[in-house]
């Protein structure tokens, strides 16, 4: 829940999302789930070339599951926040 | 996916935006897959129509048509909504006045 949570206060911002796959897309957070599926908005990926089927994809959605990494603006982390959740969810999880 | 409360109605995961939009599914196996989305449930499992593969070598594609499928969810790497290409749009709208003028009856 506290990802979930945390994800739901970056809908908005600019986020590149790298899958297991290696792909790299760049776009707009939408909205998350408690699966932490991701839906992108205005989507680019990140080596064009390489993967000429996503040209005219704008909008996707992401399986939770396949992401490896979500790469976040640095100014999209409020590092006290996420300890003292982190803390409340390790006490009371 | 969650069940959407009132609050999420905007901030929606799900597929239900997607339905009978032509999308590309691109699978786990590196297959990408274009249909027209018919179904869905919170497991990502897909009902794709007129589905067909499109095997991309270079700057060649081949499309195979493959018709109606289900995709399992755990298969499923990312489901891309194809931006409307302006001939499309245009044969929607055609579509759309065929429609109202079959209901007038003018024959």
């Amino acid at each position: 829940m506290l990802f979930f949570s945390y994800f739901k206060d970056l809908v908005g911002r600019e986020v590149t999302v790298e899958l297991k796959n290696d792909l790299a897309l760049r776009g707009t957070l939408h909205s998350v789930d408690q699966y932490l599926n991701i839906k992108l908005e205005n989507t680019r990926v990140v080596d064009q070339d390489k993967y000429p089927h996503m040209l005219s994809v704008r909008n996707c959605f992401i399986r939770g599951s396949v992401v490896r990494y979500v790469q976040l603006p640095p100014d999209g982390v409020d590092v006290e926040l996420l300890h003292d959740a982190t803390r409340r969810e390790a006490r009371g999880g | 996916m969650s069940w959407a409360g009132p609050e999420d109605i905007y901030l929606s995961t799900s597929l239900a935006n997607y339905l009978d939009k032509k999308l590309l599914a691109l699978l786990r196996d590196g297959r990408k897959l274009f249909g027209t989305l018919r179904s869905f449930d919170q497991f990502a499992n897909a009902v794709l129509e007129g589905a067909c593969e499109r095997i991309i070598v270079g700057d060649l594609y081949c499309d195979i048509p493959l018709g109606l499928y289900i995709i399992r969810g755990e298969n499923v790497v990312l489901i891309g909504e194809l931006a409307q290409k302006a001939e499309e749009v245009a044969s929607d709208l055609k579509g759309t006045m065929k429609k109202r003028m079959d209901f007038l009856d003018m024959d």
